[in-house]
């Protein structure tokens, strides 16, 4: 579903649309988990992927980065073909979901140069360290991620992520477990990245991460879009109408 | 709605069905009659003898079984159409079933003739071995919660499998000419005379046509099953 | 971003992480020695047979152990979500199966040499003969193939612990067969007539490391 009163098409040329999904349905047997979503987000955007749980907020996150296989419908990455996951397309993508996916075991540091490697990072060494800078994590890096506060780690996440520079960052409810503080951080780097051109995607059930970012919102209810709304004004609108969005 | 009326439909391939089913009744009824009154007596092993008339075909169709299921298995891994993987399934349950009458029969034969119900003999152990690949093919599929990744993860089964089936009956008949029997264990005999021949050309002829029929009535009852958790599936959505 | 260094910096992370945890090894050498410790009080490896049982619980304990290293590295690997992030990488999914293959071939053969070692200590068996080694080598790698594929099937599936065995065990016959054979032939001596069996194993390797990385991609996903 394309914005209604789109200001897309005429600040930004269609060749920046960055993704595409049609009717995209997910099912396990016969429980259905989405239904025929229809989303279309161009560079530079900031959406807000909005419901309570069990909704499918992390489904249809996952299925964007193509660790789930879609039961119908298509996704289109960055123009290319529908269902093409390559090379070309996960290196544009820097994904944080719940998980942290980092060793326990290694060093911060060491996570991050093994992920450098994987994405072929060609400044690796460097890209860690101001990235360290950047999210304050520079006297943590020799430190076992195990010994790391939840805040900390999901930093080194991000970290992750934005490792390769992606052009598009997927979160599945980054504001979990963090603090206010850490909260704030994570509004401010999610703002610096969209400004610098960056697409972001981020699933959240509470509604004040959505409001400080969101340009974009689209509610979910039981694996369908409830409504999507595009502006500053029409997303806190709908954000402090919707009931049972949190308020933390 | 056009999900509901074609589950309600009756099998587009009714009347082939038919044929079949008439055919195979016909051909097993010449079967028996050959079986029981124009093969020969084996002068060794007697009346138990007969039963390779059903042991032979058996097996046969024990292997076409997985033959199906190799060749659905590429083809739903290249095309992801939901049909290959209702033909592997399919086949598979028929193979399954065969695959065990194989074991059974090959046991029952035995018993009066080597004084055992089971002898390591290449052809029977590399049987026994598929029949577990066919076991753990069902459990694979059963414990995958989502089907779509059961059929996905089924069919790489069912290639590997098929590729390893004659490593696995060449190393087990090295195995076992390394370590000769006291008792050779033939099949056959050493020639078939041609009454033999033709009984036994029969009596595959007609497994044939009952496999043929009893694999597209399976296929039409996946076919059937699909439909109804789409069925289901639209159903709960607009609940 | 080459598949060379995506492959280096798989296998070195999963050295690295051994090293640091220790998980994995410890539980594989233990099960590997209690197996032979138990083969030794139910067959007789003392005797003048001993090439033959001996190469057999050999194998019965390289294959149990395995087993086991495999479903408890896929299950680490996917606690804290590891798996997930090397799978959003844009690494080639048969570069992730050469490259599980390759770290799992260095954990099951440190584990190899200790019970080695141990077969040739308590069992006076003569199993630093090149033949033997060789044998060791290619059985492990048929093994190794067949487990890493099969072990990222059933990483999320119910009873993997029953399912991976399930799955492995009948189709891993001719490499059982194979090693055992030509493990006890070379043990004996009789590295001619081991030559068959030995291109048997090489072979079933060769053959499933092919089909190991094509069918990869169809198993590594959700």
């Amino acid at each position: 579903m394309i914005c209604p009163g789109d200001r897309n098409d005429f600040i930004r040329p269609s060749s920046t649309r960055v993704l595409e999904v049609r009717a995209l349905t997910k099912r396990y047997s016969w429980r259905t988990v989405l239904s025929r979503i229809d989303l279309s987000v161009d560079a530079g955007e900031c959406v807000a992927i909005l419901g309570p749980n069990g909704a499918g907020k992390t489904t249809l996150l996952r299925l964007l980065v193509g660790l789930v296989r879609p039961t119908s419908g298509s996704i289109e990455w960055f123009g290319r073909p529908a269902g093409d996951f390559g090379a070309a397309v996960r290196s544009q993508l820097g994904v944080v979901m719940h998980r942290i996916m980092l060793d326990p075991e290694l060093t911060v540091a060491e996570n991050l140069r093994y992920y450098a490697r994987l994405y072929g990072v060609p400044d690796a060494t460097e890209r860690i360290q101001a990235l360290g800078e950047e999210l304050g994590l520079t006297d943590r890096l020799g430190d076992r991620v195990r010994s790391l506060s939840r805040g900390l780690q999901q930093r080194v996440a991000l970290a992750r992520a934005l490792l390769h520079r992606p052009r598009v960052l997927l979160l599945d409810e980054p504001d979990t477990g963090l603090d206010r503080a850490a909260r704030i951080c994570l509004v401010e780097l999610l703002e610096r990245f969209c400004s610098s051109g960056g697409t972001v995607l981020m699933t959240t059930h509470a509604s004040e991460l959505a409001g400080q970012l969101a340009e974009r919102a689209i509610y979910l209810e039981r694996g369908r879009i409830v409504w999507s709304v595009c502006g500053r004004d029409e997303v806190d609108f709908h954000l402090r109408t919707q009931p049972r969005l949190m308020t933390v | 709605m056009a999900t509901v009326t074609s589950a309600v439909r009756r099998p587009a391939k009714a009347a082939w069905l038919s044929v079949l089913a008439t055919l195979s009744v016909l051909s097993f009824a010449l079967s028996v009659v050959l079986i029981f009154l124009y093969a020969p007596r084996d002068v060794q092993q007697g009346e138990v003898q007969r039963l390779f008339y059903l042991h032979l075909p058996t097996a046969w169709l024990a292997y076409l079984s997985f033959f199906i299921i190799f060749v659905s298995s590429i083809l739903y891994l290249l095309r992801g159409q939901a049909r290959w993987d209702r033909l592997a399934r399919s086949a598979a349950e028929l193979g399954f079933i065969f695959t065990t009458l194989v074991l059974l029969t090959g046991s029952i034969w035995g018993r009066p003739i080597w004084g055992t119900w089971w002898t390591w003999d290449a052809r029977l152990t590399t049987t026994l071995i598929l029949w577990f690949i066919y076991l753990g093919y069902f459990l694979l599929r059963a414990y995958v919660a989502d089907p779509e990744r059961g059929a996905r993860y089924a069919a790489v089964l069912g290639i590997v499998g098929f590729v390893d089936i004659p490593i696995i009956h060449m190393s087990v008949r090295w195995w076992r000419t390394m370590h000769p029997e006291p008792i050779v264990v033939r099949s056959e005999g050493p020639a078939m005379p041609p009454e033999m021949f033709t009984t036994v050309a029969i009596a595959l002829i007609a497994f044939v046509i009952l496999y043929a029929f009893l694999l597209a009535v399976k296929y039409w009852i996946e076919t059937t099953r699909d439909e109804v958790m789409e069925i289901r599936g639209a159903l709960e959505q607009h609940g | 971003m080459s598949a060379w260094s995506q492959f280096i910096a798989i296998v070195k992370r999963d050295l690295l992480l051994e090293w640091r945890a220790r998980e994995l090894v410890i539980g594989m050498l233990v099960m590997a020695l209690l197996t032979l410790l138990i083969f030794n009080f139910a067959f007789d490896l003392s005797g003048a047979q001993r090439a033959a049982s001996g190469s057999g619980a050999l194998w019965v304990a390289i294959v149990f152990t395995t087993l086991l290293g495999l479903g408890r590295a896929v299950a680490l690997e996917r606690q804290e979500g590891a798996w997930e992030g090397l799978l959003l990488s844009p690494v080639e999914r048969p570069v992730i199966f050469i490259g599980k293959l390759v770290s799992m071939l260095f954990f099951v053969s440190a584990v190899e040499l200790v019970a080695l070692a141990v077969l040739a200590v308590l069992f006076a068996l003569p199993v630093l003969r090149p033949g033997v080694l060789v044998v060791v080598g290619l059985g492990t790698l048929g093994l190794c193939t067949l487990g890493t594929l099969f072990a990222a099937m059933t990483a999320s599936v119910r009873s993997r612990d029953v399912l991976l065995p399930a799955l492995v065990f009948p189709l891993a016959v001719p490499v059982v067969i194979g090693a055992v054979r030509a493990t006890t032939l070379e043990l004996n001596g009789f590295t001619a007539d081991a030559a068959p069996w030995k291109s048997l194993l090489g072979g079933f390797a060769v053959l499933f490391f092919a089909l190991g990385a094509l069918t990869f991609g169809s198993v590594a996903e959700e």
